[in-house]
């Protein structure tokens, strides 16, 4: 019978944490970058956070004429407006600056289908007014910062507090270097954006428990090795599950990438980044810090014995 | 580990058998649905706005109109109450930065008098939480000889409640009329209204429905003045206003101040068409009190021009060319038979308390609704065969049980989402494949430590056990990490944001069933039947 294939040899011994010296400058890299981009750079921000009006349109003709949609629309007087293709050639997409007020905002589209007659159909009117748009940037905030906090505290109550700030200065680690993908990339960065960054931090969480999982078990069980060893093992026999399970995700996400329409486009880029860079800082970031936050032994070594391992989560606790 | 009792297969089973049933009629077109028998499961999963197109528009009523109005009732009562007790006063001014009215009593020995009377104009309001005595609306202070009537935060608020509970049913009534189907209209925090109308195409005129204030006023013209001069001069004369038509360009008008008669004594308007010159018009029937006063007033004034009025802009000014005594009129404006249509169903509606401004619109057109369903569907079945392959690929039989679980997983969210009568939108389908992930994760825990326990030499039956209720553990706790995200994702979203947040919670919570117990269930009978030797791991 079909076994199904070992991609990853179970006796594979990479020592990672002994390659720290080189991952701790990526993962710097990773984090600091990111934040000079967004500086510098700056993010593409979406009319969520900042107010305006988008208008997504399809032209009869085909492709569109860009040039004189510009022309049409540049001359109403409505601030700094953005033209460009989206997804079709006979697809526009139309960005108009916030106006002063709500009213204004208002008027301005309807100012904008005036010019444009029945040149186009309307496929898509999103208009954020500044109430909202700053409600909004609020709102995403804390919600990131309170998902964080939720893990953390959970992430503690499971298992030891050097666990817990492992997890968050890896999930500070994903969220900067995916935001630094979208002022690289500049994708917009929306309320979706928020969402994919959530949905980030909830599965690269997921993989980090998985490891912790097994450097508590490790930690019962070895008692005497050293704790470069065996984080390294511990890493080495969650391995073939990590790639796997991100391999899994992946296959699951890329197919939005192609045929998922422009509409989701960003949320998947942002998506599928995470997913890897969740990989790559659950064995390269949350597993290393072990190391510079001194992993109390004395925690593990309590009542349980490794054989009785069901406990566990008794012990622990 | 290979025997679980017979009640717990038959509540797998049952619990698997309702995902499939109550997931099925969203494989069936709508239409085809019908025609089936009542007790067979019809209910489909609501689709997002940004899946079927529509419109969400969010309003802001506008609380310094709510305040002014009230402060000028309370002014009006102010002047009532001391003028019927024959108090002197002065200085009747209103303060609306201090949202409050004061006034000086002109005799210092009036001052308690008038104290004690004007206390009575304050109104308790009762919406604390046991629904009893909270606080006045009004708070009445006085200091020398004057007294000052502030509006409480506590009468603020039962203010907008109300102000926004009528101007709900006032917009039901005017999206009903626009024919579309299950409008959702509702109240947003403290001064909002969430209007989402699904399938609409012409959103400009809905907004236009929905946002206009629709006060209606009959008003005289003031023949005394010529209107041209005044909009020169702007000196308009006492006691009248000036008032412009929507007519390109405007055309000015002076009328009295004094409404004869207003949209509050309307009882029914129709859009019909003028019986001579066949053009739409607008016809519309007062009540009893109404008529009475529109005939008086028309008795006094035949021959002379009155004005239509509606938000402040003058829609017509006929001459009245005899009394009219029956109630009923016709107003005419050179409308087009849609004009006429939506201006009958905004009178009849009712005038909103206060002035609503769209602060966020998101509008849909039905075929990027229809394209969006297309992208998502495929994206997600290549999602799935992509997952499904690889999981045969990597783990065989096993992976085999896994993907059967994940086709239960599947059925159970679309069931779970269809009986809840949740939405689903674009990211909510991103989050169904998101589960998918996840889902097999649990999975690929199980089957690597199944692995695990057979390098270490277990026996077949051995592995599986401990395979399972090893990773069990690490699988609760990663699923419990993402859920904590996804729930604040719920918290803070909305729209299509929160469907995913939805369908990733269900998809959650159903995968620890099917990855876990459903295929538990699938590896044990397969033990029990095959009694392998090793496991084809």
């Amino acid at each position: 019978m079909f076994r199904g294939i070992t991609f990853i040899p179970p006796d594979t011994k990479i020592d990672f944490v002994g390659q720290r010296a080189i991952t701790w400058f990526v993962s710097a890299f990773l984090t600091v970058v990111p934040l000079v981009l967004v500086a510098t750079v700056g993010l593409n921000m979406g009319i969520d956070f900042q107010g305006g009006t988008l208008i997504e349109v399809k032209t009869k003709e085909n492709p569109a004429q860009l040039a004189d949609i510009r022309g049409k629309i540049s001359g109403l007087g409505l601030g700094e407006v953005q033209i460009q293709e989206f997804g079709a050639p006979d697809e526009v997409l139309i960005r108009i600056a916030s106006q002063p007020t709500e009213e204004e905002q208002q008027a301005s589209i309807a100012k904008v289908k005036e010019a444009l007659g029945d040149s186009v159909t309307y496929r898509r009117t999103e208009i954020v007014g500044p109430t909202i748009s700053s409600e909004l940037i609020a709102g995403g905030t804390l919600a990131v910062v309170v998902a964080m906090i939720g893990i953390m505290i959970y992430v503690w109550f499971r298992f030891e507090w050097q666990f817990a700030v492992a997890a968050i200065a890896s999930l500070v680690h994903d969220v900067t270097a995916t935001i630094g993908l979208y002022a690289l990339l500049q994708l917009e960065f929306n309320v979706s954006s928020i969402a994919a960054i959530l949905t980030i931090i909830g599965y690269s969480l997921n993989d980090k428990v998985v490891i912790f999982d097994r450097i508590r078990e490790n930690l019962r069980k070895y008692k005497r090795m050293p704790l470069v060893e065996l984080l390294d093992r511990s890493i080495n026999e969650m391995l073939s599950r990590a790639v796997l399970t991100h391999v899994t995700t992946l296959l699951a996400m890329l197919p939005f990438l192609f045929f998922g329409g422009e509409a989701i486009y960003g949320f998947a880029v942002a998506m599928c980044f995470g997913i890897v860079v969740g990989a790559y800082s659950s064995i390269f970031v949350a597993s290393p810090m072990q190391l510079i936050l001194g992993v109390q032994r004395e925690a593990f070594s309590g009542s349980t014995s490794p054989a009785k391992g069901k406990s566990e989560a008794a012990a622990s606790a | 580990m290979l025997h679980f009792q017979k009640w717990k297969v038959i509540l797998v089973g049952a619990i698997v058998f309702a995902g499939f049933i109550f997931a099925a009629p969203n494989l069936i077109p709508s239409s085809a649905l019908q025609g089936l028998p009542s007790w067979v499961p019809q209910k489909q999963v609501n689709l997002g706005l940004d899946l079927q197109g529509g419109a969400h528009l969010l309003y802001r009523i506008d609380e310094a109109e709510l305040v002014d109005d009230w402060l000028g009732t309370i002014r009006g009562d102010i002047r009532e109450t001391l003028r019927s007790n024959r108090i002197g006063y002065v200085d009747l001014n209103k303060n609306t930065t201090a949202r409050a009215v004061s006034v000086r009593i002109r005799k210092p020995e009036d001052v308690d008098k008038a104290f004690t009377d004007l206390k009575k104009i304050a109104a308790p309001v009762g919406n604390d939480v046991f629904g009893g005595f909270a606080g006045n609306d009004i708070e009445v202070t006085k200091s020398g000889d004057k007294i000052t009537l502030t509006a409480t935060e506590l009468g603020l608020n039962d203010r907008i409640s109300s102000a926004i509970q009528a101007s709900i049913e006032t917009i039901r009534r005017r999206v009903d009329a626009f024919g579309t189907t299950e409008p959702s209209i509702q109240r947003e925090g403290r001064d909002r209204i969430l209007v989402q109308v699904p399938g609409v195409s012409d959103v400009q005129r809905l907004k236009g429905l929905i946002g206009e204030t629709g006060k209606l006023e009959f008003k005289l013209v003031d023949a005394s003045a010529n209107a041209g001069e005044v909009a020169l001069s702007k000196k308009v004369p006492p006691g009248s206003e000036l008032l412009y038509s929507e007519d390109e360009p405007p055309v000015p008008y002076v009328l009295k101040d004094r409404v004869m008669v207003s949209g509050e004594n309307l009882v029914d308007s129709q859009p019909g068409f003028d019986s001579r010159t066949g053009e739409p018009v607008v016809n519309f029937r007062f009540d009893a009190a109404g008529a009475k006063r529109f005939g008086r007033a028309t008795q006094d004034n035949v021959g002379l021009p009155f004005a239509i009025v509606l938000d402040n802009k003058v829609i017509s000014a006929p001459v009245i060319r005899e009394p009219i005594l029956g109630g009923t009129g016709q107003i005419s404006g050179n409308f087009s038979v849609q004009e006429a249509n939506d201006l009958s169903v905004l009178l009849r509606s009712g005038a909103l308390p206060a002035k609503l401004s769209v602060i966020e619109e998101r509008t849909v057109g039905a075929s990027l609704g229809a394209d969006s369903i297309e992208s998502g569907k495929k994206a997600a079945i290549f999602g799935m065969i992509l997952v499904v392959a690889f999981m045969f690929v990597a783990y065989g039989l096993f992976g085999a049980f896994a993907n059967m679980a994940l086709l239960v997983n599947v059925a159970l969210i679309f069931a779970v989402l269809s009986l809840m009568g949740a939405t689903l939108t674009l990211p909510g389908i991103a989050g169904i494949v998101l589960v998918i992930g996840i889902a097999v994760d649990a999975n690929v825990l199980i089957n690597e430590r199944i692995r695990e326990e057979m390098r270490s030499g277990k026996s077949p039956i051995a592995a599986v056990d401990s395979g399972y209720s090893r990773a069990l553990v690490t699988i609760i706790d990663s699923n419990v990490t993402t859920l904590i995200a996804v729930l604040v994702l719920f918290w803070l979203g909305s729209g299509p944001v929160r469907g995913f947040a939805v369908t990733l919670t269900i998809g959650i919570l159903a995968s620890m069933f099917t990855a876990v117990t459903v295929t538990r269930m699938l590896v044990a009978g397969w033990l029990r039947w095959k009694r392998p030797k090793e496991l084809p791991l």
